[in-house]
């Protein structure tokens, strides 16, 4: 448990201080619908920050999750929206080529990247084959659930809370998700073990196509319509919270409750930057600025523990 | 709770009969016959190549044979509870000591099987390891060499489903102190007791007489002794393990007595201009990382302008040699690009007069040097890689196995050359792990775990006396 702590520490610690600085300049944010408000959009970037980190996981990563979950988002506001058994179809057959990915990858030893920054123009256009303007709609069902108003928590807030809950348990805890850390760690010991890591990796990356399909869902179920490039943002920011929650690129150290927590960070901080009313040009450089800086705390903090 | 192997029906736990198993045109090994029942610990003792771990690959199912037959017990090597600690570290680093007895044993899932695999893999290092002091939840990563080679041990004998029979630990002290080593082989003797049984791969010769109830001596993938432990000495062990004595044919060479000494480094690596220095010892006894930190000490000016200092000659040509998208004359001439610029660019005739000089030099089978380096083989790769050394006119050649595969005409062209031009003043510095090229230098030095255990002059190289330095006699013997 004492590990774990120590690995949470610094993205909790650095959600807290954006906390508490959004909230010492906008009081009225803390309220349930300031709250609500500030971590909306949270959700689906959470969704697809657990994605990537499936895929980090088994020492791979995913170039495309950004264009896959705008695909995903597309086929939810038409296909899902108008024929549900044919977008239920189609969602599957995704989660189905993800998977598929994965085993290619391990059977031809490719590198993700490539692969991956290939498929990304392959899923970006799908969706504009699907949605050349921005339109459809959401499945009511959807709405209903992201725009639901619980009490106590936002919305938001509740869905980070059980998504973090449902990764630890699917990656950290369970006998499975322990077997694709192993992969994530030592590939070689696993297949020695007489495991399939072909089947491992296609698995690992399966489930990244799932957490891909949730993610367009949800950014749907907040946005009510969709757009072809609504989620091409999220490969860096994907990449970026799974960073920020203490996960590493190689190795298979990753950490879900980290990851979920550091998607939260990366929403605050674009909020917080309008609060402080930098000019939108700037934004996206300020955000750049806020993750070098936690990065660059953690190196500090893991420099001290090894020395 | 009990973890101890429980005997298996009669008859021997694993039968080779006539088992052979080649790879291409190699022949690792041929025509072993060995049995291993319940109650045995089996030693297994050879050099480099040997084909000791063809063996062991061959018993745990890992190569199947290409001929002859294995039998176990149960059918494959899991069910048939043969588990094997291998030579190199094979924990997840990033997990947890408990979540890695996960990746072997299958049965361990469903609620609860933390606590399970945690239980299991406490009881086992309590067994094996008294007063460890290892948490079963800590993470690998966080442990010492040590413990994480305890932790490996303890998880070949660990409860599963299927309990263990038969252990293969295949240099299991390596990381071990002496305390340590002595509760492992206290604990062997416990489990063969009990009914278990081992292979012991050690080459700490002392090891292998206090744990062995019987030693197999192994020589060019075959079986050339098995007996008792009892009717061996140590002497007879490794005269056992060595071949015939060498060819007195390679020893025209002169080395120089009066030149300069050009080497010399801390951990008392010496070498005089015109010197031809073996490294021996058995592989990865830290020799590559005596030559490579040698090598980066000589070469770190990142200008790299005026003489080289030092030339490197790789062994692991895809690793740390061949530039594969380049012809053989870039290739050749990489290293010493500084005498072939002009005005800071490459002077392309020069480069290629160059490659065409050493083509005839050292005979590499191309038409044209223009050619992809890939298009040429295995041991005319390695003669650019050769050339490349030789051709930057740097003092000192540092040579890390680089004769790994290369066919027998290749070698005795380079033997010459290497000749030749340690006449002319050069210096090698050569790790190989084959004894007969040990023969052709003018001073050996035998490494074990890391440091010299032996410096050998001129009239003291043979194979017998590599072979006594690498390995560990006992107390005060080596």
């Amino acid at each position: 448990m004492k590990g774990i702590d120590l690995r949470l520490a610094l993205p909790v610690l650095s959600l807290a201080v954006l906390l508490g600085a959004v909230f010492w300049m906008q009081p009225r944010a803390m309220s349930y619908t300031g709250l609500n408000l500030l971590f909306n959009l949270a959700v689906p970037i959470a969704l697809a920050t657990i994605a990537q980190m499936l895929v980090i996981m088994v020492d791979d990563i995913d170039l495309s999750i950004g264009t896959y979950v705008s695909f995903c988002a597309c086929v939810t506001a038409t296909l899902l929206h108008d024929t549900p058994v044919v977008g239920i179809l189609v969602l599957a057959a995704g989660v189905g080529v993800y998977a598929a990915l994965g085993a290619l990858i391990e059977l031809q030893k490719l590198p993700a990247i490539v692969v991956t920054l290939g498929m990304s123009f392959v899923w970006g256009g799908l969706a504009v084959l699907l949605l050349p303007a921005p339109g459809g709609a959401s499945p009511d069902w959807i709405t209903t659930i992201m725009k639901a108003r619980p009490p106590l928590m936002p919305m938001a807030i509740v869905a980070c809370i059980l998504l973090a809950l449902a990764s630890h348990l699917l990656v950290t805890r369970s006998a499975m998700g322990t077997l694709l850390r192993g992969v994530g760690g030592n590939a070689r010991s696993v297949a020695r073990a007489g495991w399939s890591v072909v089947r491992l990796r296609a698995l690992a990356y399966g489930l990244a196509g799932v957490f891909g399909v949730l993610s367009g869902m949800a950014l749907v179920g907040l946005a009510t319509s969709a757009d072809a490039n609504i989620a091409l943002r999220y490969t860096l920011l994907s990449i970026a919270g799974v960073i920020l929650g203490g996960g590493e690129f190689t190795g298979g150290r990753v950490s879900p409750v980290g990851a979920v927590i550091g998607a939260l960070t990366l929403t605050l901080a674009g909020s917080f930057l309008t609060f402080i009313r930098l000019s939108p040009d700037w934004q996206i450089g300020a955000q750049g600025v806020i993750l070098i800086l936690v990065l660059a705390a953690r190196l500090l903090v893991r420099r001290r523990r090894t020395a | 709770m009990d973890m101890r192997a429980v005997p298996g029906a009669s008859g021997p736990i694993v039968e080779l009969t006539g088992a052979g198993r080649s790879f291409g045109a190699v022949r690792a090994l041929s025509e072993v016959n060995l049995s291993i029942g319940a109650g045995e610990c089996v030693s297994l003792v050879g050099h480099n190549g040997a084909g000791k771990s063809t063996l062991v690959n061959l018993i745990t199912g890992a190569l199947g044979p290409s001929d002859g037959a294995v039998r176990r017990i149960g059918g494959d090597a899991r069910s048939s509870g043969i588990r094997s600690v291998a030579q190199e570290l094979s924990l997840a680093p990033n997990l947890t000591v408990a979540e890695n007895l996960r990746i072997p044993q299958r049965d361990l899932r469903g609620l609860f099987w933390r606590g399970r695999a945690g239980l299991r893999i406490r009881t086992a290092l309590d067994e094996v390891f008294p007063g460890h002091g290892i948490d079963a939840a800590a993470t690998v990563a966080d442990l010492t060499l040590a413990e994480r080679q305890m932790v490996e041990i303890a998880m070949a004998f660990a409860e599963g489903e299927v309990p263990a029979r038969l252990v293969i630990l295949d240099e299991p002290t390596s990381s071990l102190d002496a305390s340590r080593a002595e509760q492992l082989i206290a604990y062997v003797r416990r489990f063969r007791a009990a009914g278990g049984a081992v292979v012991f791969i050690s080459h700490i010769l002392g090891e292998v007489f206090a744990v062995a109830t019987r030693i197999v001596v192994m020589r060019d993938g075959q079986i050339v002794e098995d007996r008792p432990n009892g009717s061996f000495t140590r002497a007879g062990l490794v005269e056992a393990m060595g071949h015939v004595a060498r060819a007195a044919t390679a020893r025209t060479m002169l080395g120089p007595s009066g030149a300069p000494e050009i080497v010399a480094t801390p951990e008392g690596l010496r070498a005089r201009a015109g010197e031809i220095l073996g490294l021996a010892g058995l592989a990865g006894h830290g020799q590559a990382e005596a030559l490579a930190r040698l090598y980066l000490s000589r070469t770190s000016n990142w200008r790299g302008r005026g003489p080289v200092p030092a030339a490197f000659v790789a062994g692991d040509r895809a690793r740390d040699g061949v530039m594969p998208l380049w012809s053989i004359a870039r290739n050749l001439s990489v290293a010493g690009l500084s005498h072939l610029t002009r005005a800071g660019l490459v002077d392309r005739r020069a480069e290629a007069g160059l490659a065409q000089g050493w083509r005839e030099r050292i005979g590499i089978r191309t038409d044209d040097v223009a050619n992809p380096i890939l298009s040429l083989s295995g041991g005319n790769q390695q003669k650019v890689l050769f050339a490349r050394a030789l051709a930057t006119g740097a003092p000192l050649v540092v040579m890390d196995d680089p004769m790994r595969g290369v066919d027998i005409g290749t070698k005795s062209d380079v033997y010459d050359m290497i000749r030749a031009e340690a006449a002319q003043g050069r210096t090698f510095l050569w790790y190989s792990t084959e004894t007969e090229e040990m023969t052709l230098c003018d001073r050996v030095y035998v490494f074990r775990n890391g440091r010299i255990a032996a410096e050998l002059g001129r009239e003291q190289i043979t194979e017998e006396r590599i072979l006594a330095a690498s390995f560990e006699m006992g107390e005060g013997e080596a």
